[in-house]
């Protein structure tokens, strides 16, 4: 299972896909619980999409990480690397039990992802909101200058698209024909310290990536098979635009109490929330 | 230095397939023969560094050469978390290209002069930089960045700047002894060392003999050069740039002589701009006069001394 691709149209891998999800959401909340890890809510919330890209879609080999035709994977919202590190453990791209050091003084497992060559699997070192997007956008050109055929995915945060940067490089991207970029967005309608849409006008996201250009689509950012599709379409859409799939999701997924509970962004659980989180998350089959 | 800037790039791409140019909007025409030797490696990015610089900096991650280019302020200050965080931290191998700097556009006013640049970046680590004095030097410098796997930063004039350096003594991390003489050294950085020339013509005439030399690379300073320089026994260092006194050449070479422990060997007299931003317009030669960086100033410092 570890390295195998699944189909999410086929009953018994979406099976699989799910399960993974639910056992990547526990990891992800005991590492909360036990290294004070926040951004919990923000985690949860992207955790289908990334848990598909790994399994169903990228084309990656953990035995060989910097191989040169890989598709490559960039955590724009670098505030969700919890997530993202247990993915590439459970992929084998190093062993799992480094991941146990998460939190520790001299450890590269913290909040926001490493230098890439730190950690296998690792290409950009995000957490200053806008970047990781941008760079995203500048190794999908380099692999068109240099006739790579691999696909370069990217994952933004609703918040993150307050930055001025996001917009320079969505105006870029089409005029560059970069359709080897599918960028998703972790759309579940909270940032930092409120209510996205009431912070800066995020309204109507699908019209605005359609008007600049993008190959737009619009998901439930759980479903696992909705997210594929979309990815399917987007290969099969108009090929020299880049794709943007806004993903409507839950911030806190998962669990009853941290469901669209924005105390969560910084919120860590005590022990009574972890047992009742992992409970509840026990109950999925 | 800028025509030979586009007319190295053109050349180098001929041969390499790595080579980049990304532009934030200008270089009208400068760079059609690059684009008619790699058009697809040209990327006009608009007017908008931040991205750029990032862009660039994922392309230098893919085993690319990015060379960023645009006016100083606007790829160095306006970018500079997206050269920190992104460029410098993941050692990614950019070149940045900062045209017009110093006091370059000085008519154009305080939006376009970059007098604090060096000492921003200066901080930043991994990051390599060079103020090349003519067109010979840039040459120098573009030539070794690419073979650097890191950033480096390139600050450079306009056009017109005479050429002062034979090529082969052009490197980075190399300075450079243009002139010889006793007693008064002027370290000089970028195009500005021509005021130090002709500052010692004019004192020779009177009997003074003062040194002259490109710095060229202000990190990582040329350390045997400034080795070799405290055995000449000058008695003032004076260092020269279009850049303020808070940060730039001076402050390196104090930095230098302070942790050598030589504070006490030489006299230093740090000349560039004081603490305050340049509401006056003018031509570049004008506002040097003023704030005291040209040949007068420099004559009228050393003869004070």
């Amino acid at each position: 299972m570890q390295n195998q691709t699944l189909d999410p149209r086929n009953e018994n891998d979406l099976a699989i896909l799910e399960l993974t999800a639910n056992e990547i959401r526990k990891k992800c909340i005991e590492v909360s619980f036990k290294a004070k890890i926040p951004h919990l809510g923000s985690c949860l919330s992207c955790i289908e999409i990334l848990t598909l890209l790994y399994w169903s879609v990228m084309k990656i080999d953990p035995d060989e990480p910097l191989n040169s035709d890989r598709d490559k994977f960039i955590l724009s919202k670098g505030h969700a690397a919890p997530v993202h590190l247990q993915i590439l453990a459970r992929k084998g791209f190093f062993d799992e039990k480094l991941i146990e050091t998460f939190g520790e003084n001299g450890s590269y497992f913290h909040e926001h992802p490493p230098k890439p060559g730190k950690v296998a699997g690792i290409e950009a070192a995000t957490g200053s909101l806008g970047h990781g997007f941008s760079m995203a956008v500048g190794m999908a050109k380099a692999s068109k200058i240099q006739n790579k055929k691999n696909t370069i995915y990217c994952l933004l945060g609703d918040g993150e698209t307050n930055e001025g940067v996001i917009w320079e490089a969505a105006l870029l991207a089409p005029m560059l024909e970069l359709g080897n970029l599918i960028a998703f967005i972790d759309y579940n309608k909270w940032q930092a310290t409120g209510r996205s849409k009431e912070i800066m006008n995020i309204d109507s996201f699908a019209q605005k990536w359609d008007a600049f250009g993008w190959n737009t689509f619009e998901v439930n950012g759980h479903n696992l098979l909705e997210i594929y599709e979309a990815i399917q379409s987007s290969r099969s859409a108009q090929q020299q635009k880049p794709s943007m799939i806004i993903c409507n999701t839950v911030k806190g997924k998962g669990v009853s109490f941290m469901e669209d509970n924005n105390n969560w962004h910084y919120k860590t659980p005590n022990t009574e929330e972890y047992n009742l989180s992992i409970a509840e998350l026990e109950t999925v089959k | 230095m800028r025509n030979t800037f586009a007319k190295v790039m053109t050349e180098l791409a001929k041969h390499r397939d790595d080579i980049c140019l990304l532009s934030g909007d200008i270089g009208n025409r400068m760079f059609d023969e690059f684009k008619s030797v790699a058009a697809s490696r040209f990327i006009n990015c608009g007017i908008a560094e931040a991205n750029m610089m990032s862009m660039a900096c994922g392309m230098g991650m893919s085993g690319l050469k990015p060379v960023v280019y645009t006016i100083t302020p606007f790829t160095t200050t306006r970018c500079l978390e997206q050269i920190r965080t992104g460029t410098a931290y993941h050692e990614s191998p950019v070149i940045i290209v900062g045209t017009g700097s110093g006091l370059s556009y000085a008519e154009l006013g305080s939006t376009h002069h970059s007098l604090e640049d060096l000492a921003i970046l200066r901080c930043i680590p991994n990051l390599n930089i060079c103020c090349p004095c003519d067109s010979n030097e840039l040459e120098g410098h573009l030539k070794d960045a690419l073979e650097h796997n890191g950033p480096t930063y390139i600050r450079i004039g306009k056009k017109g700047e005479p050429d002062i350096l034979a090529k082969e003594d052009c490197k980075i991390g190399k300075s450079n002894v243009v002139k010889d003489g006793d007693k008064n050294l002027i370290l000089c950085i970028g195009p500005i060392i021509g005021e130090a020339l002709k500052a010692a013509e004019i004192l020779q005439s009177k009997g003074l003999n003062i040194a002259v030399a490109s710095i060229g690379t202000i990190k990582p300073l040329d350390s045997s050069f400034l080795e070799l320089m405290l055995t000449k026994k000058f008695e003032n260092w004076i260092t020269l740039e279009e850049h303020h006194r808070a940060g730039g050449l001076g402050t390196s070479i104090l930095e230098w002589l302070d942790d050598r422990n030589a504070l006490t060997e030489v006299s230093l007299i740090r000349m560039g701009i004081q603490d305050k931003f340049i509401y006056e317009l003018g031509s570049q030669s004008y506002i040097r006069e003023k704030e005291g960086i040209d040949y007068r100033g420099i004559i009228k410092t050393i003869e004070s001394l």
